[in-house]
């Protein structure tokens, strides 16, 4: 098997196992992702996983669609496009199916179970999340140490902001890159 | 408490067509910049178009919470299924991915192009740094009162430390902590009796 065609099948395998994971949303599968495209593939650096997933949040739809640029450092073209198969495809065809049946198991009280027993995996996952992302973004032992402090406070600024007034995070984003621009050299 | 999500059509008019569908989705997928996907799709789906009632949207929503997937590509396509089938079902999930795709296609290669100039790399670190506060918020906001809540931080710190430290694996933590969680949480009537079947839906 040619290289390429192998890392399009590890591409597949991740994506589509992270797909059918992801409860509670696309953020918690996050730190896996992490590790798998960084630690165990190598297909991106722990840094680059940081940028995309922020590249991620400046675009609009779905904010997981950033998946596609890991499968391009991965294998080109194809792997852009495959890994967006990957990760939504599995998840959109099972809710497809589900849904269908869904209406005759809707009173039933284990519906319930699941979603609040669920909830608070879902909540470590996003923790962790925060970490893979954060521990490269916000806190790097290889970068000066005002230079981390910039980060953890664009960082704290953007949560305070937030719980304060409703902004479209996407500006806050791109003020945080602008400022970035001349101080994060 | 659970809501009906409609497998047939409420209202009798006519469905609309396919690409109705996609446009519908995809000017979601193009303006929403920033998140809050299940807002921009609660104002096309029910108050705009009148596709789904406010209660047959809200069920759609906690399918789409429960299962696995992002929460706003799975209510897509509960809507696009329940306008028209298999069909409506990708029209919406495509109108709704494909346009940020597109976008991302465009800063993806500017990414690939540009990252190693200092100039670009400064502004990245600051929008990544920007991104991780983003997160977190998010995950405070919905973590709520959990933190500060014993039964819950009994699954939110081993979660943590499982996966984001440790790296145990995703399928093996789910595999280990989702059946203890969800037995907590088991209905009422079973906390009292001999647990029964799980599968033992209600007529």
């Amino acid at each position: 098997m040619s290289d390429t065609l192998k890392e399009l099948v590890e591409l597949l395998n991740v994506f589509a196992m992270l797909s059918l994971m992801a409860v509670g949303g696309g953020t918690a599968v996050l730190p896996e992702m992490e590790h798998e495209a960084v630690a165990v593939h190598h297909w991106v650096t722990s840094t680059q996983f940081a940028s995309i997933y922020s590249l991620g949040q400046l675009a609009p739809g779905p904010n997981m669609s950033m998946v596609g640029i890991i499968g391009y450092h991965a294998a080109g073209a194809a792997g852009f496009f495959l890994v967006l198969f990957a990760f939504y495809f599995p998840a959109c065809m099972l809710t497809y199916v589900v849904s269908h049946i869904w209406d005759s198991y809707r009173d039933n009280p284990w519906r319930d179970a699941v979603q609040r027993g669920l909830a608070p995996i879902t909540i470590g996952l996003m923790l962790a999340g925060v970490y893979a992302v954060g521990k490269t973004a916000s806190f790097n032992l290889d970068r000066p140490l005002w230079f981390n402090g910039v980060t953890l406070g664009f960082g704290l600024a953007i949560v305070l902001l937030l719980f304060w007034k409703r902004i479209n995070p996407a500006i806050l984003i791109l003020a945080c890159g602008a400022i970035g621009w001349f101080v994060l050299r | 408490m659970p809501r009906p999500i409609a497998n047939e059509p409420s209202a009798a008019d006519a469905p609309p067509s396919i690409g109705k569908i996609f446009t519908a989705f995809a000017m979601i997928g193009v303006s929403s910049f920033g998140g809050g996907l299940v807002a921009y799709l609660r104002d096309v789906v029910v108050d705009r178009e009148k596709w789904l009632t406010g209660d047959e949207f809200l069920g759609a929503l906690e399918i789409g919470q429960t299962l696995p997937g992002l929460n706003s590509t799975n209510v897509a396509v509960i809507v696009g299924r329940k306008l028209r089938g298999p069909r409506g079902a990708a029209a919406a999930a495509l109108g709704l991915i494909l346009p940020g795709v597109a976008i991302l296609i465009v800063l993806g290669l500017l990414y690939v192009r540009f990252h190693n100039n200092p100039d670009v790399a400064a502004a990245l670190a600051g929008v990544a740094a920007a991104a991780v506060g983003l997160l977190l918020q998010v995950t405070l906001k919905i973590g709520g009162r959990s933190f500060l809540r014993p039964k819950d931080l009994m699954f939110i710190i081993p979660t943590f430390l499982m996966v984001g430290v440790f790296h145990v694996s995703l399928a093996a933590t789910l595999f280990l902590l989702a059946p203890i969680a969800i037995w907590l949480n088991r209905p009422e009537s079973l906390k009292k009796k001999t647990p029964a079947p799980s599968s033992d839906p209600e007529p």
